[in-house]
């Protein structure tokens, strides 16, 4: 008879993911407003779906090469260097992936050996510590803080390195706080990581969505570029979250190592998706600005009627999230979140969830139309009334 | 005419939307009602705002019968006022939706409502044409709109997002 002793004992250590719970509780309720969701509201631009069908009719059904399409590649290089001034060659430093989560995936297991720790900067998108384990690492926690806006500062970091770090893997602009750190933040943070002999997973995903301050990529920053794996993908700069495509630069020795697993594991990217990929980076460049704007606007309106309504919130720089904190109503994140589905409707993601320094805060995403907004506002607003 | 950032801001937000509320306006590019009314004032003042419209897709009523052309005309402009003036001659019929002036084989797009195909056979054979400047008209009438200023007519894409994703 087979149960659960057939499980690997690794995967079954892994804690389940805290937002099963609230996907079963809000995905049978009628009348839901959802600030649960982490993907763009945006449907992927018309001129993209159609490249994609139209590499179908000519019958591009193939295996792509195992690193993505060589032109794919190409137009990656040059806007990695037009947009964040880093230069990659296509041919041996650049990976095309299922997802920027295949990335994150194949660099951790690419550089870690059994027992070494990676850095995880929390709170952070729920894969990264699991993945981490499933790579024979330890995942070392490090919890930033509302109070610096969970912005990773040095001592934190150093704080945390041992003898046995190999890495760190950070978020910016970050899931789920919107949090972004800016070049002098980051000048300070790589100089502790070179002092350490560190490599950097730095995930960018959110990059071309930054509000306020111009995007400062980890591997622009002196000569970061030799010590980061830089993870970047088209799901929420082009909205294409379900096309499953990301991208990876890294250092050639680094790369190719990714290459080998990805070869074994995926063979290679789906071919439509990269030639819808080739089309947004070759002609989506008004879409993204107008996303951007969009978001831009109603992130003002969701942090500024947060902290009218007693939800206190900093002004998150990039992604699309707020973060607000629920300390006025001596809540949990879990029971906030839960109670807020309960009797008003709205879905918002515990902050807890994300990691230990994001209790008493729950994930709001505001990839949703402003009548959404709008309605949510109003629900919780009222929520709060009964609440502090 | 030059606007700073916020307030060509307003006007693409209300471009899309003219019915929002003031204070969520306001919230959404960072200012305050009273700023975002007086921005709008000045606009309308300046008659960069012209009207707040709606879009309604008639073709769902059974009451209305209206129907549209366009019409290509061909002109001839003339000397010191160019088009403008035959332009103008046009466009004060008030069967007239729209007129452009236009590059290419003809010279001015003009859209025509009314309540029948007559009618506006009509209103091009006794007015339009009539025209001292007009050298020739071709009429389209429109058959079905699918998307006008910006907007798809039929039912929007729906959200199939799943309620809470990480």
């Amino acid at each position: 008879m087979i149960n659960e002793n057939y499980v690997s004992k690794t995967v079954a250590s892994l804690p389940p993911s805290g937002i099963r719970k609230f996907f079963d509780l809000a995905a049978n309720m009628e009348g839901v407003v959802s600030l649960g969701v982490g993907e763009p509201d945006f449907v992927t631009s018309w001129s993209v779906r159609e490249a994609a069908i139209h590499s179908l009719e000519e019958g591009r059904t193939s295996y792509t090469a195992n690193a993505g399409l060589l032109e794919l590649r190409k137009e990656i290089a040059g806007y990695m260097e037009q947009a964040f001034n880093v230069s990659y060659q296509p041919e041996h430093q650049i990976l095309v992936t299922v997802g920027a989560s295949e990335g994150i995936d194949l660099a951790l297991r690419s550089i870690i050996n059994p027992g070494e720790e990676v850095l995880v900067v929390s709170p952070c998108f729920v894969s990264y510590a699991p993945l981490v384990t499933m790579a024979g690492g330890v995942p070392k926690i490090i919890h930033t803080t509302g109070e610096n806006q969970f912005k990773l500062t040095p001592a934190e970091l150093e704080d945390a390195i041992t003898p046995n770090t190999k890495a760190m893997i950070i978020c910016s602009p970050n899931n789920p706080t919107g949090t972004q750190l800016n070049k002098e933040e980051l000048i300070k943070i790589t100089e502790i990581i070179k002092k350490n002999d560190l490599l950097v997973i730095a995930d960018e995903i959110y990059a071309e969505l930054a509000y306020d301050e111009s995007f400062t990529s980890f591997a622009s920053v002196g000569d970061m570029i030799n010590r980061t794996i830089l993870i970047n993908g088209f799901s929420k700069s082009f909205a294409m979250t379900g096309w499953r495509l990301g991208f990876v630069c890294a250092p050639r020795e680094i790369l190719e190592a990714m290459l080998k697993l990805h070869q074994y594991t995926m063979m290679c990217a789906p071919t439509m998706a990269q030639y819808g990929a080739l089309e947004a980076l070759k002609h989506g460049w008004d879409d993204v600005e107008d996303m951007r704007s969009s978001y831009r606007q109603r992130r003002n309106y969701i942090v500024k009627s947060f902290n009218e309504i007693g939800l206190a919130c900093h002004n998150p720089g990039g992604a699309f999230y707020a973060f607000p904190s629920i300390a006025k109503t001596g809540l949990s994140s879990q029971s906030f979140a839960e109670k807020l589905l309960l009797e008003e409707r709205v879905a918002v993601v515990p902050g807890d969830v994300f990691g230990e320094s994001g209790e008493g805060y729950i994930r709001c995403s505001y990839a949703s139309s402003m009548a959404q907004l709008q309605e949510a506002v109003k629900r919780i607003a009222r929520f709060m009334k009964n609440y502090q | 005419m030059h606007l700073n950032d916020k307030e060509l801001e307003i006007l693409r937000i209300i471009e899309k939307n003219s019915r929002i509320d003031y204070s969520d306006l306001a919230k959404m590019v960072v200012s305050t009602e009273k700023e975002v009314e007086e921005t709008l004032t000045k606009l309308e003042e300046m008659r960069i705002i012209v009207r707040y419209a709606s879009i309604i897709n008639w073709a769902k009523i059974d009451e209305h019968h209206g129907v549209t052309a366009m019409i290509d005309v061909k002109v001839t402009p003339k000397r010191g006022v160019g088009f403008d003036e035959v332009a103008q001659r046009i466009y004060r019929f008030k069967e007239v939706e729209s007129v452009y002036l236009m590059s290419g084989v003809y010279d001015l797009s003009v859209i025509v409502e009314g309540n029948s195909m007559n009618e506006i056979a009509r209103f091009v054979s006794e007015k339009l044409s009539t025209l001292d400047s007009v050298i020739s008209t071709t009429t389209h009438f429109i058959l079905k709109k699918y998307k006008h200023d910006g907007t798809i007519f039929d039912q929007p894409e729906e959200d199939n997002r799943i309620v809470v994703s990480p």
